[in-house]
């Protein structure tokens, strides 16, 4: 690897620099926490993106003359755990709709896997997205966000409600707690790792 | 049904310029986009006397003075991913950025070498 491009009379440590990247997903619908989990470990950054969410069967790259199609601006949940060594773990947090699913499939890709955070009381939406990670073989865990006001559960009750399989590790947390947020990425990456 | 808009900025936090104006109407790069994640850095190639680069595109070579990822100068510039994406490809068609390798574990998955992932257990268990 060549190394010797870089201006390194730049700020910054030598830790500053990235060497391994990786990154995780986390997936779930609105209001059900992706920005508390994505905050209680690591600094969230602004990323944005444009998509274009019209042009999925257009076979062209130039959009000129074709006024109609719209972009929408799409906020992601983004935040970033730097390490030693430049070992950077980035999270992902996208819409839970499946119209976004385009975006997941590029996140996804190399991901060491996804956190499902589901809403114990609305635990049907998180069905299409267990679906996903399912279908493409991609290490995931399922985090239950504890509200108040919501019936107690057992993890136990949540596997079942959802069918995940057995070796796939149910918690239930409260995203607000950063060793919360701590716990479901170490049981992620034991997941992964076991994988 | 979810209401639609619950991801949605929405017209109060549009850009000035329209977003694909900076690349010239294009909606994507012309090759396989890189990885989210993947750390680019600049190569020493002068930029061609020919070769005209937008501000944008300058700032990101500049920004990849240092080694950094997709998404974490889209963030830094506050353009939109995918533009960014679709600007980096014409500096890396241009010669003036190059992507560094990492250890997958298999090519086909690109999943993590499982010695990161436990080096990465070890940090994320001492947080």
């Amino acid at each position: 690897m060549n190394f010797a491009v870089y201006d390194s009379s730049a700020p910054g440590p030598d830790d500053d620099v990235p060497r391994h990247t990786l990154k995780i997903l986390v997936a779930g619908g609105f209001g059900v926490g992706k920005t508390t989990l994505v905050g209680a470990v690591s600094e969230v950054r602004p990323l944005r993106t444009e998509e274009v969410l019209t042009d999925a069967s257009v076979g062209t790259d130039d959009l000129g003359g074709i006024e109609s199609k719209a972009t929408t601006t799409v906020a992601m949940d983004f935040g970033r755990l730097t390490f030693s060594g430049g070992v950077r773990l980035y999270l992902f947090g996208t819409p839970g709709q499946e119209r976004f699913w385009f975006m997941w499939d590029r996140l996804s890709q190399g991901a060491i896997g996804a956190i499902v955070l589901v809403d114990t009381r609305r635990l049907s939406r998180s069905f299409a997205s267990i679906d996903f990670f399912e279908a493409r073989r991609i290490p995931f865990v399922v985090a239950a966000n504890v509200f108040d006001g919501a019936r107690p559960y057992r993890a136990e009750d949540i596997r079942e409600a959802l069918c995940v399989a057995r070796d796939v590790p149910v918690m239930l947390c409260d995203v607000r707690r950063p060793d919360a947020a701590k716990n479901i990425l170490v049981t992620l990456v034991e997941h992964a790792v076991r994988r | 049904m979810e209401a639609p808009k619950e991801r949605w900025s929405g017209s109060d936090a549009g850009p000035v310029v329209r977003p694909y104006a900076l690349t010239r109407g294009r909606t994507r790069p012309r090759g396989p986009a890189f990885d989210l994640v993947a750390i680019l850095v600049a190569t020493s190639r002068p930029v061609d006397r020919r070769t005209w680069l937008s501000r944008e595109q300058r700032r990101l070579l500049d920004l990849c003075r240092r080694p950094s990822t997709p998404a974490d100068l889209a963030s830094r510039t506050d353009l939109p991913l995918r533009v960014v994406e679709i600007l980096l490809d014409d500096l890396y068609r241009y010669g003036l950025i190059e992507e560094l390798p990492q250890a997958v574990q298999s090519q086909e998955t690109g999943r993590p070498d499982p010695t990161i992932l436990m080096r990465l257990l070890d940090e994320l268990r001492r947080l």
